[in-house]
């Protein structure tokens, strides 16, 4: 039996009559992979946020592990920890420099001595492939290594669960590649990940289960095989090959 | 009276400026700061209650407060000519700087929050380690402005009796029957403070400026 870290059940989250998503569940076992994709406005990115805390949802309930995070009195600021989560627009912390971007976690929230944080740090640069540009900040890398930055900033901190927000959309079409590789990577090695992207080459090759979602509902989910060649739903199979159509140029490129 | 100790008697004023500037300028700054922390962070009411604050500090000229201070709070409290003028001009500079700081912060937060809080920051930690190293950076220009208009205004001082720049060549002049003199050396050294100010905090931000490619 694989074993569940994430678990949703009914959750809903409204901005006053506004209904962004409405009774959804989703379970993600240890190592799955799960790509979450739909049209925009249909909640997937404050999905995200609700996950990670950062948007409270309005019913339902979240569960890592054996904790129930959405409950009253939960530690938000200790779950967050344990939850990694990049961003469409990076939001490296200008001020700092890549390596202290990754470091700044260990040494203020984990409280790591300088020695430990600064080795670990440099370790999860390695790891995205540019412990080369360590030095430099934000403003003087690239968009694909500032993103690369921010995913080594996210796994420092040694997360469950690693959640994606449209990691590549703000990226020129030749700067997407290497943050993919990265993706597939730690896909490789068994983090559980959930990534809402419109990479249908990523979704297709490295997604355990696509969600699609539409209106504020999952309409379908199930392995890439069963989506674009099975799927239930008409259209599950007309989104899936318009966006592939769509983006299929850039992946061309990789 | 020679010409030298003419330009010495006035220019021995500038301690007090100075004493009033480095009273006034840091304690606005740090109530500015904390003021306007409050303004983003600190819910509604605390909120309104900055936005009162701010507007009304900006409406009343700075002599006003002054001859407030001095006089009618002089029942209670015993404050030197010095030190209300001093704490007047603090009180007034904080309601400018906490506005300056404010702006800075709203240019800076949201998205640094965010990402802040999604290593497991608190709230206060991402504005000590994430949001305030940003937000003073961003604000150095504009409180180089403030720095000025302060070395300024604590020449209002003068009508309390401090013998500062002003002060002084006013009573020079009166005495020695040389305005032009007087009033031009007191503006020379006002400007000379001023500009000595705006450079060491033009160096500042240089030195500050986080690199990035163009």
């Amino acid at each position: 039996m694989p074993k569940p870290i994430l678990t949703i059940k009914k959750l809903t989250k409204k901005y006053g009559n506004n209904v962004i998503f409405h009774d959804i569940d989703l379970v993600v076992n240890e190592g799955d992979t799960i790509v979450v994709i739909g049209p925009g406005g249909t909640g997937k990115s404050t999905l995200l946020r609700c996950v990670i805390l950062l948007t409270k949802p309005d019913g339902g309930e979240i569960w890592l592990d054996d904790l129930e995070i959405t409950a009253k009195g939960a530690d938000e600021d200790r779950v967050r920890q344990h939850i990694g989560m990049v961003f469409q627009n990076f939001l490296l912390f200008n001020h700092l420099t890549a390596l202290e971007n990754v470091k700044l976690g260990l040494t203020k929230v984990k409280h790591l001595p300088e020695a430990a944080a600064h080795e670990k740090a440099l370790a999860e640069l390695t790891r995205v492939g540019l412990a080369d540009r360590a030095d430099h900040y934000p403003g003087q890398l690239s968009g694909g290594q500032q993103q690369r930055v921010g995913i080594a900033r996210a796994l420092a901190m040694d997360p469950r669960v690693m959640l994606f927000d449209e990691p590549t959309s703000a990226l020129d079409p030749e700067l997407i590649g290497e943050v993919l590789e990265v993706m597939r990577n730690l896909s490789l090695e068994g983090m559980t990940m959930i990534v809402v992207t419109h990479e249908m080459g990523f979704a297709r090759e490295v997604a355990d289960r696509i969600v699609f979602m539409e209106k504020g509902s999952i309409v379908e989910e199930g392995t890439p095989d069963d989506l674009f060649y099975r799927p239930k739903y008409e259209r599950t199979r007309e989104f899936l090959w318009k966006i592939t159509e769509l983006y299929g140029k850039k992946e061309a490129k990789e | 009276m020679n010409f030298s100790s003419f330009i010495q008697y006035i220019a021995s004023g500038t301690a007090y400026t100075l004493g009033v500037t480095l009273v006034a300028l840091p304690s606005g700054l740090v109530l500015g700061v904390l003021f306007a922390l409050l303004y983003v962070y600190g819910g509604r009411v605390v909120s309104r209650l900055m936005s009162l604050y701010s507007t009304v500090m900006r409406g009343i000229p700075p002599i006003v407060l002054l001859f407030i201070l001095y006089f009618v709070m002089s029942g209670s409290v015993n404050l030197s000519p010095f030190w209300a003028g001093s704490i007047s001009l603090g009180i007034i500079s904080s309601a400018y700087q906490m506005e300056i700081v404010r702006g800075a912060i709203l240019a800076v937060s949201g998205e640094q929050m965010l990402a802040a809080r999604a290593i497991g920051m608190s709230t206060l930690e991402a504005i000590r380690y994430v949001i305030l190293p940003q937000t003073l950076r961003l604000a150095i220009p504009p409180w180089s402005n403030e720095a000025a208009i302060v070395i300024k205004d604590s020449s209002l001082v003068y009508a309390l009796g401090v013998p500062e720049i002003l002060r002084r060549a006013q009573l020079i002049s009166a005495s020695t029957q040389q305005p032009f003199l007087a009033y031009i050396s007191a503006a020379v050294i006002y400007f000379a403070l001023v500009f000595i100010a705006n450079r060491l905090l033009a160096r500042l931000e240089r030195r500050l400026t986080i690199p990035s490619n163009p």
